[in-house]
């Protein structure tokens, strides 16, 4: 369509701020037009520019007002919405004089224009949805009073750690009396599954090339420090992407869970590590799913593969890696996953627990039950859809999958009819942490029969500061140009990351998040072993919320 | 809180004896119920000895059912104990207790006696299936030699109720315990002590870990796991599932319950790899307490222990030939009072305590000796 007269300006296309999710409030009085806004937002929603103003000073001996026209300096807000305000703040953080922030916009309609040049939007973080989740409604309702005395989190003895593979049922131990006592039979005539013991919460899959080196870097110390110095055994997922070849010859590697997903990427060097390996890893993932993204396989933008990761992945730089939604060996559950559970044991002697990953799916028993029958599986986890992730479609994150906290009541109780629910742990990740409450949340999927948590996410955010949430604030995980330097490859970007600080938040996360267990578990009575599967334990303000889970309703 | 009165002997003793130590203890416990469980039986039991008792109550319409249900299964009654009553304020008197001793059916006698026992159980569980639902017929116990009473009210008048000051009926062992539940609603299942396949316990304390395992016990496979109307009664069936089903030595109880949780604690023990792989796979029986917990096995041995921070009182005192595991010392002083009390011993959060049958050793084992 033609403009309607001549070189009249066609302002028709443009958006105003008021579509947008955020509106940024500018307060020119304050602003000394130092720059640093404009210079530090991530996308350039802002920008420097001039008006022609009409301003009334008063000057001279006997100040009389005068009208007058000037050019003045202005910061002003870009509304196409390639270049759209993410809410993150960074300009509010450098601004000397507090001139600016962004304001979130409720009545935005953002998402009608995510989709230029006919792309879905993609994001990074997880599932804009701010209102309170199921797991921040469960409240821990049976308080040891009077009739059994209420432990003392300070001064009795605890023992909050979790179980990590296959267990045995004590019909098949390979035990028996001996002059009244039990003795160990010879293990070799028999097939025992390794297990390690944890800590119930771990640092879920975030690879190496979607954090950023110190991102990375500081968690891996973090986990060192807390097993080697508090020892506190926090196991942490390697994401898909490999691992550092010096940490895999290293004798940290038994803190770490090595993931194997459909691209397969970084295994190159995982396997040339293998015979030089002084460690076994904590445990083998086998990625299936993510529920943050269920359907899709990993993928790492092109912005983000620089030669540190082109290097540990085995790939060119700036490529896409996008990995496919299944494996390629996928054919059937039966004979695939049994396989690749198999291969995975036998690369390390059957000495590693190796146990697949799934996205929350109604179909979540369907796996168990194929888990359960097989010997060499060594747990399930199911991420559900609250879980966070580096980049996927915005339509993945909002709308595709399943609340954990259903999914894994209904996985636990299918195994607690077969009996086997102290035989194959289930890890729980989707939405932990997701209002601060590390711990609460953790406790709360444990007596719903989680044998160990998994949280990603919320690390991000309380060992780096990640600026995002779940009003879509920042989330430009995708784009390499996350502005607090976590998942990014850009050294200009991550050099404002220091490792070290992450590695100290995150041994402060955990050591704080075992004394809030101890806080939950102790007036519950409980402090020996893990609570597994006490529901009775919890309660929840809605009924149907309640029938479902198999816990009581109070209100 | 519940009180806890326990007697073994090397001679027949009167149930009363457990009740009065009871009653020495009335200031631990609400006197809401009365629940007793013998073994060793003298008195007109003692020379029925080979021969199942079940133990109950029922209404008549229930004895009808009990009778007709034990004549189709070839149940052959052999001796009938009914309590003569004594009315007692505040006791509601049902309308038939009894002891009932039975010749098993031929096609049983000729079996291995594990597969009797399984009999036996799946009987009781039958009749409680029956009685349940209208609550006209109870069953605690079918079992040689072993005979249990229960009933709401305090126990010092419960054993009056039944008249068991007579010396009709008599024991060896003797377990009692008073009070009724606590966080469950009083019910005569909901009542220790438990009983199962010649494994007995009663309790005091609740159990904070009992939903998981319940679900564990329930999800073994095995049909006398079931009724759980106490949190107590997992307690039983835990020693039961040790010590029969795993075939473990009695001391391993307390290794499944109260697990140590230190690797220190656990490499100094002979047998600490078995330990190590019976932590993992019996992870769901483990207890919190707090519960102090008082047994005997089939062999007629007694037991005492605790939850690992010992947050139930218990105590065990006598003399070689009578000993009493009581929740206070005052109940050892009414059943035993001419003892060493210097001997007495007050277990602690590693200790199990087994005196042998008819009283005549104790053993202190500690855990962390192995």
């Amino acid at each position: 369509m033609e403009p309607a007269a001549g070189v009249t300006l066609d302002n028709n296309h443009k958006l105003t701020p008021k579509e947008l999710q955020y509106i940024i409030r500018w307060n020119s009085d304050r602003c000394k037009r130092c720059g640093r806004c404009t210079a530090a937002c991530p996308v350039k929603a802002i920008e420097p520019t001039v008006r022609v103003q009409r301003m009334t000073f008063s000057e001279g001996p006997i100040p009389k007002p005068g009208a007058q026209r000037r050019v003045v300096h202005v910061i002003s807000q870009v509304t196409d919405p390639e270049r759209a305000c993410v809410g993150c703040a960074t300009c509010t953080l450098v601004c000397p004089n507090d001139a600016i922030e962004p304001e979130l916009n409720e009545r935005h309609k953002s998402l009608h224009y995510k989709n230029r040049g006919g792309e879905g939007y993609k994001r990074g973080g997880r599932r804009n949805d701010p209102s309170v989740s199921v797991l921040d409604r469960l409240k821990f309702t049976r308080i040891s009073m009077l009739t059994d005395p209420a432990l003392d989190a300070g001064r009795h003895e605890f023992r909050v750690r979790s179980l990590l593979g296959r267990v045995l049922p004590p019909e098949e131990l390979p035990i028996r009396t001996l002059d009244g006592k039990l003795v160990v039979d010879s293990p070799a005539d028999k097939f025992i599954p390794p297990v390690r013991e944890i800590f119930p919460i771990m640092i879920g899959s975030m690879s190496i090339g979607a954090l950023s080196p110190p991102m990375w870097e500081g968690l891996a110390m973090g986990v060192a420090y807390l097993n080697e110095v508090e020892g506190l055994p926090v196991v942490m997922a390697s994401g898909e992407g490999g691992m550092p070849p010096r940490l895999l010859r290293s004798r940290y590697l038994k803190y770490f869970i090595i993931q194997i997903a459909s691209g397969y990427f970084g295994w190159d060097e995982i396997v040339r590590a293998l015979p030089h390996m002084v460690e076994d890893p904590a445990a083998i993932e086998i990625k299936y799913g993510q529920g943050a993204k269920p359907g899709d396989g990993g993928l790492l933008m092109a912005q983000k593969v620089l030669k540190l990761i082109a290097g540990i992945r085995g790939v060119p730089q700036y490529v896409d890696l996008a990995s496919p939604p299944t494996h390629q060996t996928l054919y059937s559950i039966e004979e695939s996953v049994a396989k690749m559970i198999q291969s995975m044991s036998m690369a390390w002697g059957f000495r590693v627990p190796v146990y697949p990953k799934i996205s929350g799916t109604k179909t979540a028993r369907a796996v168990l039950n194929n888990l359960a029958r097989n010997p060499f599986a060594a747990a399930l986890s199911i991420d559900g859809e609250d879980g966070g992730t580096g980049a996927a479609y915005n339509v993945s994150m909002d709308k595709m999958g399943h609340p954990i906290a259903s999914n894994l009541r209904e996985c636990y109780l299918d195994l607690v009819k077969q009996g086997k629910q102290n035989e194959l742990p289930l890890i729980a990740s989707g939405g932990v942490g997701k209002r601060g409450n590390l711990a609460a949340n953790a406790a709360a999927l444990i007596m719903l029969g989680a044998s160990v948590v998994s949280v990603g996410k919320y690390l991000m955010q309380a060992t780096a500061d990640c600026f995002g949430d779940e009003h879509n604030r920042c989330n430009l995980c995708n784009t390499g140009k996350c502005p607090r330097g976590i998942t990014t490859q850009d050294p200009k970007l991550y050099r404002r990351l220091d490792a070290d600080r992450v590695a100290m938040r995150t041994v402060e996360v955990f050591k704080a998040a075992h004394v809030e267990l101890k806080k939950i578990f102790a007036p519950m009575g409980r402090s020996t072993e893990l609570p597994i599967g006490m529901s009775d334990g919890l309660s929840i303000d809605d009924k149907a919320m309640a029938e479902r889970l198999g816990i009581t309703y109070a209100c | 809180m519940c009180r806890l009165a326990a007697i073994t002997s090397n001679d027949y003793v009167s149930p009363m004896e457990a009740i009065l130590a009871l009653e020495t203890m009335k200031e631990g416990h609400d006197g809401s119920g009365l629940g007793l469980t013998m073994k060793d039986l003298g008195g007109e039991f003692e020379k029925l000895k080979q021969y199942p008792i079940l133990s109950g109550v029922g209404s008549k319409k229930g004895i009808e059912m009990l009778d007709n249900y034990m004549k189709r299964k070839g149940f052959k009654l052999i001796h009938n104990w009914s309590p003569s009553l004594n009315p007692v304020k505040g006791i509601t008197a049902r309308e038939y207790y009894f002891a009932r001793a039975y010749e098993v059916p031929q096609s049983c006698a000729e079996r291995k006696f594990a597969d009797c026992e399984d009999l036996l159980m799946q009987t009781r569980l039958e009749l409680r299936a029956l009685g349940e639902s209208d609550q006209s017929l109870f069953v605690y116990s079918f079992y040689p030699d072993v005979l249990t009473i229960k009933e709401v009210g305090d126990p010092l008048e419960v054993g009056r109720f039944f008249g068991l000051d007579s010396g009709q009926i008599t024991s060896r062992i003797c377990l009692a315990q008073g009070r009724q539940n606590t966080n469950y609603a009083i019910y005569l299942y909901a009542c220790h002590p438990f009983f199962l396949q010649g494994y007995c316990t009663m309790t005091n304390g609740e159990n904070t870990a009992f939903v998981p395992i319940r679900e564990y016990l329930a999800s073994r496979g095995f049909p006398g796991y079931m009724g759980y109307n106490s949190d107590s009664e997992v307690f039983a069936h835990i020693l039961h599932y040790s010590v029969r089903q795993l075939g473990m030595p009695l001391r391993y109880y307390k290794d499944v319950i109260t697990p140590l949780m230190k690797e220190s604690e656990i490499n100094r023990r002979s047998d600490a790899q078995a330990l190590l792989y019976m932590r993992q796979s019996l992870r769901p029986l483990c207890i919190d307490g707090p519960n102090c917990i008082i047994g005997f096995t089939p062999d007629g041995t007694c037991f005492m222990t605790h939850d690992a921070k010992k947050l139930r009182p218990g105590v065990v005192g006598g003399v070689k030939g009578k000993y009493a595991l009581m929740s206070e010392e005052c109940g050892v002083d009414s059943v035993i009072p001419r003892r060493d009390r210097s001997t007495d011993i007050f277990p602690m959060k590693y200790d199990f305590v087994t005196i042998s049958p008819r009283a005549q050793e104790v053993t202190v084992w500690n855990q962390l000796q192995g």
